[in-house]
C-alpha cells in the first residue's frame, strides 16, 4: 500500500502555504498525517503535492486569550491533552482528549487536522460544536473565522474555502464557578471510531440550578449535533433526569440518524438519548463535586 | 528530497523520495528491519519507533516530515552486542511475546511509558499498549513483561534507561 | 490418573524460551526482511467484480511505466504450469495464482506486475486496463445449493463440492426412543486468524544449479512439494529455507498460490522476485478467511438431560475456491460429540462454492466452530429441562474411568478427567459466589451472565480427513522428524525441519532432547536445514509439534544414548545391556569407576575407529522419523477413523455483564481449566492459552468479514476488521490438571489450539445467560453491539407491552 507519487513542500509560513495551495489544484496540507497519510496508503486519496505545516511554530500554541483558549492548528493532540489551562478552562476537551485514537497517534496528530477533516464521530469535533468554537483560517492573505456550526457541513466535508488554511480555534472559556462535564462513547473496541457519543458541559449556581449547559450528539448523525432545544429549554432549571430523558427523547425524535455496518438508526436514536442523558447528568455531577456514573 | 535523520544516535543524511514512509527507509535503506509493517494504515502498530522518546507510528509518516528527527529503533536499545536492556530482558523472563513480529513495537512502547512512570499500574500498561496488536499472546505476559521490569528498574540503582 | 508418576529434570520446569533473544532485539528474520541482490517485487491487479467474465488484459501502459519488467496474467501462467493441489476429487474446479478467463470473487488476483519497487510495481499495477463482463454471483450458501443459483465453477455443475452423511450408531432409534428433542440453528461467521505478518514470498531461480530457492512465511505442509508439482519441477529442483521467521500464522500461512507466482516469474524473468502481501491483498484476495457455517443441529435427550443421540448438518462457505477449506469440516469428525458420551451422531457436511474470498486452515482446523455448536446444544438442553448447565455437563461428561474412549465416528479418545478439571474450575472460581454475584448485578439492573464451555482440544495431527472426504487419497503417513549430531568438540546440535511462527520449537527440542540425555538443555543448539537437507516434516499443523517433534527428538536422542551405552559398555568390557547411561557418562554400575565421560565417548566415536563396537558407523549422528502415534489406518466404509491421536480438554468459566441500554458485554471474569498432559514448557503453553483465547475473543465479539450485497468485502482493512487490543482481553486465570497421553513420550499433549476452542463457546453461554430474564437468545457469532442492543431493545418493549396488556386485563 504504497501512495500514488507527489512532491513536498514544507513552506516557512502560512500565506507561503496558500500561495502554494491557491496555485495547485492537486496541492493538499499535511499536519499530523495521522488520517491522511492511511488515505494516501490506499490511494483513495492522491495529491499531487504535500504541504507541511506542521513546524510552522506561528501556529502550534495554547493560549488563553479573552474569553477563549486560542489553539493553534497544528498543536500536537497530546500537548493539548497535557496543557493546563485547557483542562482549567476547556474542561469538556480536556474530557474527550484521551478518547482520540491511541496515544502514538496523538503524539503526531493534529487539533487543526483532526477538525479539518470533520468526521462526523471525531471527539475533537463533536466538543467544537458543543461548545460552540470558532475556526479561524487564512484565505487569499486574510484570516477569517466561522462558527462550528457553519463549518461542519456534512461528513468529511467542510465549509473551508478552496486554497485556505485552517490556522486555530477557539474554545469559549466559560466564566462560571461550578463547571462539570461528561462524555460517553460507545464503540466496538476502545478508541475505535464511534458510532454514537455525547458530550456535555454544565454550569450551575450554588443552589444547583443550572446556569448554562450545552449538549451535542456526536457520531449518529453526519454532522454532531448541538441539542440547542435541550440547552434553550434547561437554562435556569433544576436539571432531573426524568425531565430531562422525555425533553431528549422528543428532540430526538425529529432527528435522522445514520445505519450502517456498525449501528441502524434506531440503536443510535435510543443511545444517543441514553448518551446525552448520562453525560448531562455526569456534568451535574461533576459540577456539583460528586460522582455517578464511572465511564 | 534531502532529509537528515539521527537513528539510534547516528546521523544519516539521504535524498529521499517524498512517498518513502519513514518505515520503509528504515527498513531498506538503513537495513533497520526490526521495524515491521503490519497494515500500513496505522492500526497495528508494529511499524512503532521513538522520536524524541516518543511512540509513533512509522508507517503514518514520510521520512521527509522527519528530517531533522531524533528517532529511536529497537536496534538502538541493547546496551551492547549480545546484551538486553532490562525491558528486553522482562520479555524473555515472562515470555512475553510468541512470534516476534509485534514484539519490537511493544518494548520500543514499554520504554517510553517506564520512561516516563517508574510505577505503572496495571491499567496504565494496558493502555500503554492498547495501540499495538498482537495476534499471538493475548497480552498477559506482555503486560507481565512490563509490570516486571518496571519492579527491576525501581529496585535498581540506576535512573530508568533513557533511549539513545 | 491426575499427576504424572515421574518428576522431570527438565520437561515442565520453568524455562525460558530460547527463541525469544532475537526477537527482543528486532532479529528476527521475516520473509520481508530477507534480500537478495538484483530482487524486483510484485503487485497484483485484482478483480473489483464478484463473478465476470476477463475478456481483456491490455498491458501497454503498465509496460511503459518506470522500474517495471513484467506484466503476467492468468493464461501465461496457467499454461506454463499445473494448478494447485486439490484436496477433494474435484478436477472441474481448478485452482491457479492468477485467474484464467473468469474471476470469481473481489479481490482475486487477475495479473501480476513485476518492477523495481513495489511502489512502482503498484502504480503499474493500476495502469493495466482489464475489461471484465460481470456475470451472476452468490454469496449466500443456501442460495448457492439452491437450484437458481448462480454457479460458481461451470464446469463443476453445482456449487456443492463436498455432500458427505455420515450415520454412526442407531441415530433413529435413539431419536425415537428419547422422551425430548431439540432442534436449533447456530451460525459461525466468517473470521480468520489474520497475524499481524501478511504473507511474503521471496523466490529466486538458479539456472544453472536447476534450483528455486524460496524463502517464505509458511506454515504449511508439502511446502516444496506442492511447488514443485505446480511448476512442473522435481522435488529436488526446490529448496525451501526453513530459518524464515513466520510472524504468526495459526493454520492461514499457505501461500502456495503467491509462491508459484513468484517461482515462475524468477524462472521467466532470470531473477529473483518477491512478493510480500499488503494487508488490502491479504484480507481480500490472500485466501485466508475462515469457516463460515450453518450448523443446524437435533438433540435427543432424557429427562436428566443426558444426550444419546446428535443430528448435526454443518454447511460451509468456503468461497470461490477449494483450498484445504473443506476439510475443516472433516476433521471435527474426531470429536464430533466433544466431550460427552453421546451414543450416536448423524453428520452431514456440505461444502458450498460462493463468489467470496477462499477459506485456509484456521486454528483448529474447523473444531471451535463445532465446539460452538455442540455447547449451545448442551446449553440448550439444560433450558429446556430447567437443569443447572454445570450439572448437565457432568452428568453427560466421559468419566475418567472410561478411558481410553471410542466415540461414535472411530475415533478413540486417549485420556482425560473432565470431571477433575471442572471441579478445580469451580473451586478455584468460587462458582457459589459467582453465581451471587451475577444475581446481585442483575438485581441491580444490569444484565449478568455466567459463561460455561467445555471442549476438546484433539491434537497430533494426521490427515485421516483427506481419505474420509475423498477416497481417491490413500495418505495415513503423517511423519515428523529430528536429527543429531554430536560434533568432536562433544557439542549437541540437533534440528528442526519446518519454519516455526512463535511456537518455541527450538525451545522444545532442546528441552526434550536435554531430558533424554540428561545434559541442560542451554547446551543443545538447534538449527534449521533448509527442505533439501531435512527429514520429512509435516509442519506445526493440528497441534502436532509437541507430540511429533517431541517424539522425534526423544527417539533419536534415545537411539544416540543407545549408541553411548554400546560404545562405553564395549569399551569398559560388560555386556551393552549392563553399562548406564547418566548425565553424559557410561560406566558399569557394579564398578562406577569403570566409566567414560561424554568426551571420551565422543573422542573414540569420531576418531577411535579401533575402539568402537564391530560394525558400528562412526560419528554420533542419529535421526528418527516418526509415523502418527494411532495413525495408519484408512476410514471404514461408514466413515469411521481414528482421527488424531491425543485430546487435551478444556472448561471455560466465565462473568460477564451488559449494560442492557447499550449492548456492550463485558467480561469480568474468567477461569479456564486446562489439561494438555504433561506441560513440556509452560511459558509456551499458558502464551498459547491466552493468545487463543485472545482470537476467540475476537472470533465472538469483533471480527468479521463482511460482504455487502454486491458481493464487496466492506472490512478489508484493521479500520473495519476488528482485532482485539489489550482493552479488549481480560485478565484469565488458568487452573492446570495432567492426565498424561498414553500415547507420548512424556504424556504430552497438544496445546497450540487451546483457549480459542472454548472461548467463543463461553463468551456465546454467558450472553445467553445474560439474556435469560429477557427470554432471548443470539445463535450466531459474531455479537456485535448494535445488534444485540436492538434486541433487547426490543424483548424490553416486547415486555412492557405483554406487562401492559396484563395489566389492562387485570383491570
Amino acid at each position: 500500500m504504497k501512495p500514488a507519487p507527489f512532491e513536498y513542500s514544507r513552506p516557512a509560513d502560512v500565506d507561503e502555504a496558500c500561495a502554494i495551495l491557491a496555485g495547485d489544484d492537486g496541492a493538499r496540507i499535511i499536519a499530523g498525517g495521522q488520517t491522511l497519510v492511511p488515505m494516501m496508503a490506499m490511494r483513495l486519496s492522491r495529491p499531487t503535492r504535500l504541504v507541511d505545516i506542521a513546524r510552522i511554530t506561528a501556529l502550534s500554541f495554547v493560549r488563553e486569550k479573552g474569553d477563549a483558549v486560542a489553539i493553534g492548528a497544528t498543536t500536537r493532540q497530546c500537548v493539548v491533552e497535557r496543557a493546563a489551562v485547557v483542562r482549567d478552562k476547556v474542561p469538556l476537551l480536556a474530557k474527550v482528549l484521551p478518547f482520540v485514537g491511541h496515544a502514538p497517534t496523538r503524539a503526531r496528530g493534529t487539533v487543526g487536522g483532526s477538525l479539518a477533516n470533520a468526521d462526523p464521530a471525531a471527539e475533537m469535533v463533536l466538543v467544537a460544536v458543543t461548545l460552540g468554537a470558532t475556526l479561524v483560517y487564512r484565505h487569499g492573505g486574510k484570516i477569517d473565522k466561522m462558527d462550528a456550526a457553519d463549518f461542519f457541513v456534512g461528513p468529511l466535508i467542510t465549509a473551508l474555502p478552496a486554497g485556505s488554511c485552517l490556522t486555530a480555534v477557539r474554545f469559549p472559556i466559560w466564566a462560571e464557578k461550578r463547571v462539570g462535564v461528561g462524555f460517553h462513547e460507545i464503540n466496538a473496541r476502545k478508541s475505535d471510531f464511534a458510532f454514537v457519543s455525547a458530550a456535555a458541559q454544565v454550569a450551575l449556581d450554588d443552589e444547583g440550578v443550572c446556569r448554562r449547559i450545552a449538549v451535542g450528539i456526536g457520531a449518529a448523525t453526519d454532522t454532531p449535533l448541538r441539542l440547542t432545544t435541550i440547552e434553550n429549554a434547561f437554562t435556569g432549571r433544576r436539571l432531573k433526569e426524568t425531565d430531562l430523558r422525555d425533553a431528549v427523547n422528543q428532540v430526538l425524535s425529529f432527528t435522522e440518524f445514520i445505519s450502517d455496518l456498525h449501528a441502524s438508526a434506531e440503536y443510535r436514536q435510543r443511545v444517543a438519548e441514553t448518551l446525552a442523558v448520562r453525560a448531562i447528568m455526569d456534568a451535574v455531577a461533576r459540577a456539583q463535586g460528586t460522582m455517578t456514573h464511572a465511564h | 528530497m534531502r532529509t537528515e535523520l539521527t537513528v539510534n544516535g547516528r546521523a544519516h543524511v539521504a535524498d529521499i523520495e517524498p512517498r518513502t514512509t519513514l518505515l520503509d527507509h528504515l527498513r531498506d535503506a538503513l537495513g533497520l528491519t526490526g521495524a515491521h509493517a503490519g497494515c500500513e494504515h496505522g492500526v497495528c502498530g508494529a511499524c512503532t519507533v521513538l522520536i524524541d522518546g516518543v511512540p509513533v507510528r512509522s508507517c503514518l509518516m514520510f521520512a521527509v516530515q522527519a528530517d531533522g528527527y531524533v528517532i529511536t529503533t529497537i536496534e538502538g536499545l541493547a546496551p551492547g552486542p549480545g546484551e538486553l536492556s532490562p525491558v528486553q530482558d522482562a520479555f524473555c523472563e515472562t515470555h512475553g511475546l510468541q512470534c516476534g513480529y509485534c514484539t519490537p513495537a511493544m518494548i520500543l512502547t514499554a520504554h517510553a511509558l517506564l520512561a516516563g512512570n517508574s510505577t505503572p499500574t496495571r491499567e496504565e500498561i494496558v493502555d500503554a499498549i492498547s495501540g499495538n496488536i498482537c495476534r499471538c499472546t493475548g497480552y498477559a505476559q506482555i503486560v507481565e513483561a512490563i509490570a516486571f521490569a518496571a519492579e527491576r528498574l525501581r529496585g535498581s540503582n540506576r535512573p530508568p534507561e533513557q533511549p539513545r | 490418573m491426575t499427576e504424572p508418576a515421574q518428576r522431570f529434570r527438565f520437561v515442565s520446569t520453568d524455562r525460558r524460551v530460547r527463541e525469544d533473544r532475537r526477537f527482543v532485539v528486532g532479529k528476527g528474520r521475516f520473509a520481508a526482511d530477507i534480500v537478495q541482490p538484483g530482487m524486483r517485487h510484485v503487485a497484483l491487479v485484482t478483480s473489483p467484480h464478484p463473478a465476470a467474465k476477463i475478456t481483456s488484459i491490455d498491458k501497454t501502459a503498465a509496460l511503459a511505466m518506470p522500474g517495471v519488467h513484467y506484466v503476467l496474467d492468468g493464461r501465461e501462467l496457467a499454461a506454463a504450469t499445473q494448478p494447485l493441489a486439490a484436496g477433494l476429487d474435484t478436477p472441474n474446479v481448478p485452482r491457479r495464482p492468477l485467474a484464467v478467463d473468469r474471476a470469481r470473487y473481489v479481490g482475486e488476483w487477475v495479473a501480476a506486475v513485476v518492477a523495481d519497487s513495489r511502489a512502482q510495481a503498484e502504480d503499474a499495477a493500476e495502469k493495466v486496463r482489464v475489461e471484465y463482463s460481470p456475470l451472476p454471483f452468490v454469496l449466500d450458501v443456501e442460495e448457492a445449493i439452491g437450484p437458481r443459483s448462480a454457479v460458481v465453477h461451470q464446469a463443476h455443475g453445482s456449487n456443492v463440492l463436498l455432500d458427505r452423511r455420515f450415520v454412526w450408531g442407531e441415530v433413529e432409534r435413539d431419536f425415537k426412543e428419547s422422551p425430548h428433542k431439540l432442534a436449533f440453528r447456530v451460525k459461525w461467521g466468517r473470521s480468520s486468524t489474520v497475524p499481524i505478518e501478511t504473507f511474503g514470498v521471496l523466490a529466486s531461480w538458479d539456472p544453472w544449479r536447476e534450483m528455486l530457492d524460496v524463502w517464505a512465511s509458511i506454515q504449511m505442509p508439502k511446502f516444496p512439494d506442492q511447488i514443485a508439482v505446480a511448476l512442473k519441477l522435481a522435488g529436488s529442483a526446490v529448496r525451501v529455507h526453513h530459518d524464515v521467521d513466520v510472524g504468526g500464522s495459526y493454520g492461514v500461512k499457505r501461500g502456495i498460490k503467491h509462491a508459484v507466482l513468484v517461482g515462475f516469474l524468477s524462472r521467466r524473468l532470470g531473477l529473483p522476485v518477491r512478493l510480500v502481501e499488503d494487508r488490502l491483498e491479504n484480507m481480500r484476495g490472500g485466501d485466508a478467511h475462515g469457516p463460515e457455517r450453518l450448523f443446524d443441529i437435533e438433540v435427543a435427550f432424557d429427562d436428566v438431560g443426558v444426550i444419546r443421540s446428535m443430528r448435526m448438518r454443518a454447511i460451509d462457505n468456503v468461497g470461490a475456491y477449494a483450498g484445504r477449506s473443506p476439510f475443516q469440516l472433516g476433521k471435527p469428525v474426531g470429536a464430533i460429540v466433544g466431550p460427552y458420551r453421546i451414543n450416536s451422531v448423524q453428520y452431514h457436511a456440505i461444502a458450498v462454492t460462493t463468489n467470496k474470498t477462499p477459506q485456509e486452515a484456521v486454528r483448529a482446523f474447523g473444531q471451535s466452530p463445532t465446539n460452538y455448536a455442540i455447547e449451545r446444544a448442551i446449553e440448550q438442553v439444560a433450558d429446556h429441562l430447567d437443569l443447572d448447565r454445570v450439572g448437565v455437563r457432568q452428568r453427560n461428561f466421559i468419566s475418567a474411568s472410561e478411558f481410553p474412549y471410542t466415540i461414535p465416528s472411530g475415533t478413540t479418545y486417549d485420556s482425560g478427567d473432565y470431571h477433575a478439571v471442572l471441579d478445580k474450575v469451580l473451586s478455584r472460581a468460587g462458582y457459589g459466589g459467582m453465581i451471587a454475584e451475577r444475581n446481585r448485578l442483575r438485581a441491580e439492573g444490569t444484565l449478568a451472565g455466567i459463561g460455561i464451555a467445555a471442549c476438546l482440544e484433539p491434537s497430533g495431527g494426521n490427515s485421516s480427513f483427506e481419505p474420509l472426504f475423498n477416497p481417491k487419497n490413500t495418505t495415513t503417513t503423517w511423519m515428523d522428524s529430528c536429527r543429531i549430531n554430536v560434533d568432536t568438540s562433544g557439542a549437541i546440535t540437533a534440528t528442526v525441519h519446518t519454519t516455526s511462527a512463535g511456537q518455541g520449537h527450538e525451545t522444545l527440542v532442546a528441552t526434550v532432547i536435554g531430558e533424554a540425555l540428561e545434559i541442560d538443555p542451554e547446551h543443545i543448539r538447534v538449527v534449521r536445514p533448509d527442505s533439501l537437507a531435512s527429514l520429512p516434516s509435516n509442519s506445526p499443523v493440528g497441534s502436532r509439534m509437541a507430540i511429533m517433534l517431541g517424539g522425534a527428538a526423544f527417539h533419536a536422542a534415545q537411539k544416540l544414548k543407545a549408541k553411548f551405552l554400546a560404545i562405553g559398555a564395549h569399551v569398559i568390557g560388560i555386556p551393552a545391556g549392563q553399562a548406564t547411561y547418566s548425565t553424559g557418562d557410561v560406566f558399569d554400575p557394579l564398578m562406577p569407576e569403570k566409566r567414560l565421560k561424554w568426551l571420551d565417548l565422543v573422542q573414540i566415536a569420531h576418531r577411535n575407529y579401533y575402539r568402537l563396537p564391530p560394525g558400528m558407523e562412526p560419528g554420533l549422528a542419529t535421526s528418527h522419523v516418526m509415523q502418527v502415534p494411532t495413525g495408519g489406518k484408512l476410514p471404514t466404509p461408514d466413515g469411521r477413523v481414528q482421527m488424531y491421536p491425543c485430546f487435551s480438554f478444556e472448561f471455560h468459566l466465565l462473568l460477564l455483564t451488559i449494560d442492557p441500554d447499550i449492548g456492550k458485554p463485558e467480561i469480568r471474569r474468567w477461569i479456564v481449566g486446562h489439561d494438555c498432559g504433561t506441560v513440556i514448557n509452560p511459558k509456551i503453553v499458558r502464551g498459547m492459552t491466552m493468545g487463543g483465547i485472545a482470537h476467540g475473543i475476537g472470533a465472538a465479539l469483533y471480527e468479521e468479514f463482511a460482504y455487502d450485497g454486491e458481493g464487496q468485502l466492506l472490512t478489508q482493512s484493521f479500520m473495519d476488521y476488528l482485532l482485539p487490543s489489550s482493552h479488549e482481553v481480560p485478565p484469565v486465570e488458568i487452573v492446570h490438571h495432567v492426565t498424561p497421553s498414553p500415547h507420548t513420550v512424556f504424556g504430552q499433549k497438544g496445546s497450540g489450539e487451546s483457549g480459542y476452542l472454548g472461548a467463543p463457546a463461553a463468551i456465546a453461554s454467558g450472553v445467553n445467560d445474560a439474556l435469560q430474564p429477557l427470554g432471548i437468545s443470539v445463535n450466531r457469532l459474531p455479537i456485535k453491539v448494535a445488534a444485540l442492543g436492538d434486541m433487547i431493545a426490543a424483548a424490553r418493549k416486547k415486555a412492557a407491552e405483554n406487562a401492559k396488556k396484563f395489566e389492562a386485563i387485570r383491570k
